[in-house]
């Protein structure tokens, strides 16, 4: 056990760093409070740059734009556009999920043709996988997708689409074989959105906003070239590419919590409570302190489980306790957020009154998603109860 | 940078685990526990003969020169088969002490015994006021003499000597002067047992300098987290294995997802306490400045999760679970223990708030 940087990852830190200082982009600040439709042109050059330095794609291999970076470095990656408050990245489910999953199950023609535009933001991607009747049991799907010549023909729709408005691609799951077992017969699309019959609508979630679409297919057309793996593989195709979200993902999601307790913690010293300061709050100093430290537990978990990856190679279903533990906590955080904020905890942006531009009243509903994308806690404790201890399947 | 254990530490872990299998079985634990301070001078032996009572402790004063991590590695062995005695108290507590805090001739004459398992101590910390804080101490010797009473001193009634917290210092005395009297607490964990201590001007020869007391208490804080997840880990996989042998309506009763998600929720609680006691092992070992943070953090989350993961595992066993011959309790009796000693996870939620809170104040000012 060392938790020193080794002299190869301070290495690559302080290259980053140097790199950063001279790259950084210094008006991020006046963009971030604009609703992302407005923004995503400046998150797009970003990338651009990030690209040309190198960076986009630290984990992914040499030969495909990366820097065959460890997960470590890629914690360390984070922790660095973190400190200095760096924008996100447009393509992220390109860079961070499909552009990965092309990678591992991808043809050369495939690589070649896709990987470039995922790094350069050229072409953003979605990922077409819930449906309104397959979302734990994703294995369950519904859409199509019918030989006819030399193309699919897929119908169907797709629901809780990121990026979805905004998507030149998408990585599709479709069933191709209705015949066998649910999760034998799919296979994975890489669909052009701008083909005919594709229709993306907004969908609207209880913030307000729509960061998600549904996405109807009615006969649209996509070439046999563009299946990704093989034909009825696609649940294993679809199942690596869930791995990776669970990942390395986790990383940049510490990075913000702990900006967020750091920002309470601040809060806690001006706030007023039975006329002091609410950090002279015995209840209050418990929970904030309750938060900070799960927070840093969170970091921790993340740790050994990237130490354990990097030892066996892939991220084990061991995973699933960080899921449910950082989307707990978060919900936890907004809590307690809400509690020391008072009244001022439900101001929107909008009002003239609202504290750090009403993100905490965000924080409170949008943290109600977290249980729920990206696997539900139930399925998360599922995963836990069969795949790591060994109880039989409930399901 | 890895969080994982090195190879000479897995063979440590492993040698352990072997070691306390083998001997140190619930037979043997259950036997004990029916004894004055659950302590088996046979078991002392071999414990000696495996390294273990001298672990930490420098090669001059014959222990095994090993560091924090390994230390813990062996208290999760220790924690997983619910050792009983005076491990805790003698080496960790009282060795950590000595070796904290006592000058060159006092580790010759009371830490190097403890090494060669020649001699058991404790360390008497809390008084009527059952505070741990430790400025909190009332006790004070005068001309070289203590008078007064501690209490909720683990294993004293086999301790050969006995270190005082005082106001005025930290003292060694004699456990078997005439001004001493030791005299058992009934208290809810029967394999680790507290004792009254009361002094009457008993004679105390003073350990040196006393500034190193706090990081050697978050070295034992550390210990005894670890300690906990050793027995959450056991309480674990009792009941995973129950939940998979148990048949009710014709089925093993882990198929069911109320029985699944409860181990589920042990597990993450485990893990997450293992997490927590590792990072704070490493960085006492390695002086970080977030070192006494971090042991608040473990013993914080280690207090509340070894209760729930205890609760969780009774509720999973049914009416089995709450059977004196089940083993589960005899954990759960320890784990509430646990949680109290160095104080509850409120107690460190404060301590947490003191050092993360208070001083973001004193940065806000300064900046």
């Amino acid at each position: 056990m060392d938790l020193n940087l080794t002299a190869e990852e301070l290495q690559f830190r302080d290259e980053l760093r140097a790199w950063l200082a001279a790259n950084l982009p210094k008006d991020w600040n006046q963009w971030r409070e604009k609703p992302i439709e407005v923004s995503f042109p400046y998150l797009r050059a970003w990338q651009r740059k990030l690209h040309e330095g190198g960076w986009a794609a630290v984990s992914w291999p040499k030969e495909y734009g990366g820097r065959s970076a460890s997960l470590m470095r890629q914690a360390i990656f984070w922790e660095e556009l973190a400190r200095v408050d760096a924008p996100p990245t447009a393509n992220t489910l390109g860079l961070g999920i499909i552009g990965p999953t092309i990678i591992s199950h991808g043809t050369e023609a495939q690589k070649k043709r896709y990987i470039p535009k995922i790094l350069s933001a050229e072409e953003i991607w979605c990922q077409g996988f819930s449906e309104p009747n397959a979302g734990s049991d994703l294995a369950g799907l519904q859409t199509e997708a019918r030989l006819d010549g030399g193309d699919y023909i897929v119908n169907g729709q797709k629901v809780w689409t990121s990026y979805g408005w905004v998507g030149d691609w998408c990585e599709l799951v479709v069933r191709t074989d209705p015949s066998v077992a649910k999760h034998k017969g799919l296979t994975v699309l890489l669909v052009d959105m701008r083909s005919p019959g594709v229709d993306v609508r907004p969908l609207r979630q209880m913030t307000g906003e729509s960061e998600f679409s549904e996405i109807f297919f009615r006969d649209v057309r996509v070439p046999v070239a563009n299946v990704l793996g093989e034909v009825n593989d696609g649940w294993n195709v679809a199942i690596s590419t869930l791995m990776h979200e669970r990942g390395a993902f986790g990383a940049r999601l510490h990075l913000l919590f702990k900006r967020n307790i750091d920002r309470l913690i601040e809060l806690s010293h001006s706030v007023q409570r039975n006329g002091s300061p609410a950090a002279k709050d015995p209840l209050i100093r418990q929970k904030l302190a309750q938060c900070y430290a799960e927070i840093e537990i969170m970091r921790l978990n993340q740790l050994r489980a990237f130490s354990r990856i990097a030892a066996t190679g892939v991220p084990g279903p061991e995973g699933s306790i960080l899921k449910i533990f950082w989307s707990e906590l978060n919900q936890r955080v907004q809590q307690i957020a809400q509690e020391l904020l008072g009244p001022y905890g439900q101001l929107l942006g909008a009002d003239r009154h609202a504290i750090d531009h009403g993100i905490w009243s965000y924080g409170y509903l949008r943290s109600r998603g977290n249980t729920i994308e990206a696997g539900t806690s139930e399925v998360q404790r599922n995963i836990i109860g069969h795949f790591v201890l060994g109880l039989p399947r409930s399901y | 940078m890895q969080f994982g254990l090195s190879d000479s530490q897995r063979l440590l872990q492993d040698s352990a685990r072997k070691f306390f299998a083998a001997e140190c079985p619930m037979a043997l634990v259950r036997r004990l526990m029916e004894t004055d301070a659950a302590y088996d001078g046979a078991l002392w032996s071999k414990m000696t003969a495996q390294g273990f009572t001298g672990i930490i402790f420098p090669e001059e004063y014959d222990g095994a020169g090993l560091g924090t991590v390994e230390l813990i590695l062996l208290m999760e062995e220790a924690g997983r088969a619910l050792l009983p005695g005076p491990f805790f108290s003698t080496v960790v507590l009282a060795g950590g002490l000595l070796n904290a805090i006592g000058t060159p001739e006092q580790k010759k004459k009371y830490l190097a015994p403890i090494c060669r398992g020649e001699r058991r101590s404790t360390v008497a910390i809390l008084e009527s006021r059952a505070n741990w804080d430790l400025a909190s101490a009332q006790i004070s010797a005068v001309n070289g003499k203590l008078s007064g009473e501690k209490l909720f001193v683990p294993v004293a009634g086999v301790a050969d000597f006995i270190m005082v917290v005082a106001r005025n210092g930290v003292f060694v005395v004699d456990a078997d002067d005439p001004g001493i009297h030791v005299e058992p607490m009934s208290a809810m964990d029967l394999t680790r047992k507290l004792y009254s201590v009361s002094f009457e001007n008993t004679p105390a020869e003073k350990l040196g300098d006393a500034a190193g007391l706090q990081k050697a208490l978050d070295v034992s804080t550390a210990a005894l987290a670890a300690e906990m997840v050793g027995g959450m880990q056991r309480t674990l996989d009792t009941t995973v294995e129950y939940a998979k042998t148990r048949k009710q309506f014709g089925k093993p009763i882990g198929i069911f997802q109320a029985v699944q998600h409860q181990c589920a929720d042990m597990y993450l609680e485990t893990e997450s306490s293992r997490s927590a006691a590792y990072y704070a092992a490493w960085a006492l070992e390695e002086n970080m400045p977030d070192a006494a943070l971090a042991v608040s953090i473990a013993k914080m989350y280690a207090s509340d999760a070894s209760r729930a993961v205890g609760n969780r595992g009774i509720q999973v066993h049914g009416g089995m679970g709450f059977t004196w011959e089940n083993d589960l309790h005899l954990y759960y009796r320890r784990a509430k223990a646990s949680e109290t000693m160095f104080g509850d996870a409120t107690f460190h939620r404060e301590r947490i708030a003191r050092l993360a809170i208070d001083s973001a104040a004193r940065t806000a000012k300064s900046a």
